[in-house]
């Protein structure tokens, strides 16, 4: 009985991670209605710049905090400067926009940091939280930020005019504009506030993974399996698949014979194929209700 | 009388296919003026041109200041308010966002908290449904909301899109009774878009007819209303 419920914290924990990056996709997603193949590189970056400014002396949070701002406004910068114009250009186009940015992000990563692996400090600690064995104090703050950010957006989302103009923006863009919202801008805060999410998922799992170029590869497939599993169309829907896969991948991990590291992906992807098959537009996928 | 907005030589364009071709006409402050025509005979357009959702040429004066080539979510801030052909509900958002997303370009909040309240006396349907998702409304329901949506910019001019459209002949009634309402106590200026001209007629007071992106027809309502051989020829009825 330790052993699962010690398998289902951990996998909130890294499932706090999952869920962060399926709602930066999603928020992109719903913006452009285009897939972010990038998201994880642009994270692993920001992670990279936080670094960075520890290195020059800079305390923590106040790393956390610059990195959280910088990527904010180069997730702007992303947006005008390369899918601002695509906006118009078939899907094929943007997409090779997509790899184009992930390329870009992952080589520069490399040659300005190189590719060895560093260590990423955590201002939790990795002892047990609370005294117990179940969970460590990092574990408990990835969760920890995880939820102060959801409640954050939440109320961001449902309670300020911004977040309404910008829910308003994504849902019927020409009746957005038609009461007086810059749709065009509504797009790129949101490409803002994605990357920022991203960030975060980023330096919270970097004392995980160690920080390297591709630190955020496995996380970003987790991150789509979620995004996918809770309905793309759907925030909510994905944080609850982001949750969902990583209590899943680690009870598959443990409890299933054989499979040890390596299967827990395709184990964790085959259960998602297989929710997509009884409900295509995932758990949570929005059935929009329509009278003509 | 003066004139609000004065549309002159318009033309507009999708892609190579030209839909307007050269129309002018104006609507005086405080009017309730309509425009008729048949299917494809680019009412809409008209609309839309106004707005810069669409390409065009030609004059688009509002209160004196050029349109032209201003973006569509800045030519709301004159004031104009545009509900168009379908209604453009936001969907998956409740009824009383959908308010609030009307009077998203305001600042003065009190001002918009009662004049949410203002929209529930004049349409207490939606009062009952504030919480609800507004795609579950009734397409009169819909309708409503549509105006009152409208409403909440303090519009000087409404551009209203058949909003007869899909609604029962006793439903179309009462919302022109509140069109007209509108009209007259809160000083909006009207410009409907409808093919059922003679309801148009009744509350309109100034008409114009397009055939094929052109103006064929202008006048008074009443007179048009009154005239058998121009209800005749242009409006079919
Ligand atoms: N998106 C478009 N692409 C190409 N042509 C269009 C488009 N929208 C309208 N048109 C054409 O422009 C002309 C005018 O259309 P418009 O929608 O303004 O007509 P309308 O008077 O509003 O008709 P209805 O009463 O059916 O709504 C039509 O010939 C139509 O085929
Ligand atoms: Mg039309």
């Amino acid at each position: 009985m330790e052993l699962f419920t010690n398998q289902v914290l951990a996998g909130i924990a890294t499932g706090a991670i999952y869920a962060c990056m399926a709602l930066a996709v999603v928020m992109i997603y719903q913006a452009i209605d285009h897939l972010n193949f990038a998201q994880g590189e642009m994270a692993m970056f920001s992670t990279f710049i936080s670094w960075q400014l520890m290195q020059w002396g800079v305390p923590y949070w106040g790393a956390f905090i610059i990195a959280l701002a910088l990527s904010f406004v180069g997730g702007i910068a992303i947006e005008r400067i390369l899918f601002k114009p695509l906006a118009k250009a078939p899907v094929l186009t943007n997409v090779a926009g997509f790899i184009a940015l992930y390329a870009i992000i992952n080589s520069s990563a490399g040659l300005i940091w190189d590719f060895t692996i560093k260590q990423y400090p955590t201002p939790f600690g990795s002892s047990p939280f609370l005294g117990s064995q179940l969970i460590s104090t990092h574990q408990a703050g990835m969760i920890g930020v995880t939820v102060l950010l959801l409640i954050g957006l939440y109320f961001f989302f449902q309670y300020t005019r911004i977040g309404l103009a910008m829910r308003a923006a994504a849902s019927v863009p020409e009746s957005a504009r038609l009461v007086g919202i810059n749709t065009s801008w509504m797009i790129a805060l949101g490409w803002g506030m994605a990357t920022a999410i991203g960030a975060i998922a980023g330096m919270l799992i970097a004392p995980v993974v160690f920080l390297e170029p591709n630190m955020m590869g496995g996380v970003l497939i987790y991150g789509f399996a979620a995004a996918v599993l809770g309905g793309l169309t759907s925030p909510f829907g994905a944080v609850v698949g982001g949750f969902l896969v990583g209590i899943f991948e680690n009870l598959a991990g443990t409890y299933i014979p054989g499979v040890g590291n390596e299967l827990k992906l395709p184990i964790a992807l085959a259960l998602i194929i297989s929710v997509l098959v009884v409900k295509p537009a995932g758990l949570f996928g929005r059935h929009i209700v329509k009278r003509v | 009388m003066t004139t609000l907005l004065n549309v002159k030589d318009l033309r507009a364009y999708y892609g190579q296919v030209q839909a307007l071709h050269g129309l002018s006409f104006s609507l005086n402050e405080g009017s309730l003026t309509t425009l008729l025509g048949a299917n494809g005979a680019g009412k809409t357009t008209t609309l839309r041109a106004i707005c810069n959702m669409v390409r065009s040429t030609g004059g688009i004066e509002f209160d004196g200041k050029p349109l032209n080539n201003r973006s569509t979510e800045s030519i709301v801030r004159f004031g104009i308010a545009h509900v168009p052909q379908g209604r453009g509900t936001f969907t998956t958002m409740t009824v009383e966002e959908n308010l609030q997303l009307g009077a998203i370009t305001r600042k003065d909040n009190a001002g918009i908290i009662s004049d949410i309240e203002r929209m529930y006396a004049h349409f207490p349907v939606l009062k009952q449904r504030h919480t609800q998702q507004a795609g579950t409304l009734s397409g009169g329901e819909q309708q409503m909301l549509a105006v009152a949506r409208a409403l909440m910019l303090r519009p000087r001019l409404m551009l209203l899109d058949e909003p007869s459209f899909g609604l029962a002949p006793l439903v179309v009634r009462d919302l022109f009774g509140i069109l007209g309402k509108i009209n007259r106590e809160d000083k909006v200026s009207i410009l409907v878009v409808e093919q059922n001209a003679q309801l148009a007629l009744e509350l309109a007071d100034q008409a114009y007819v397009i055939e094929t992106g052109r103006i064929v027809m202008s006048g008074n309502a009443k007179d048009i209303a009154n005239n058998e051989e121009i209800r005749k020829s242009y409006l079919g009825y």
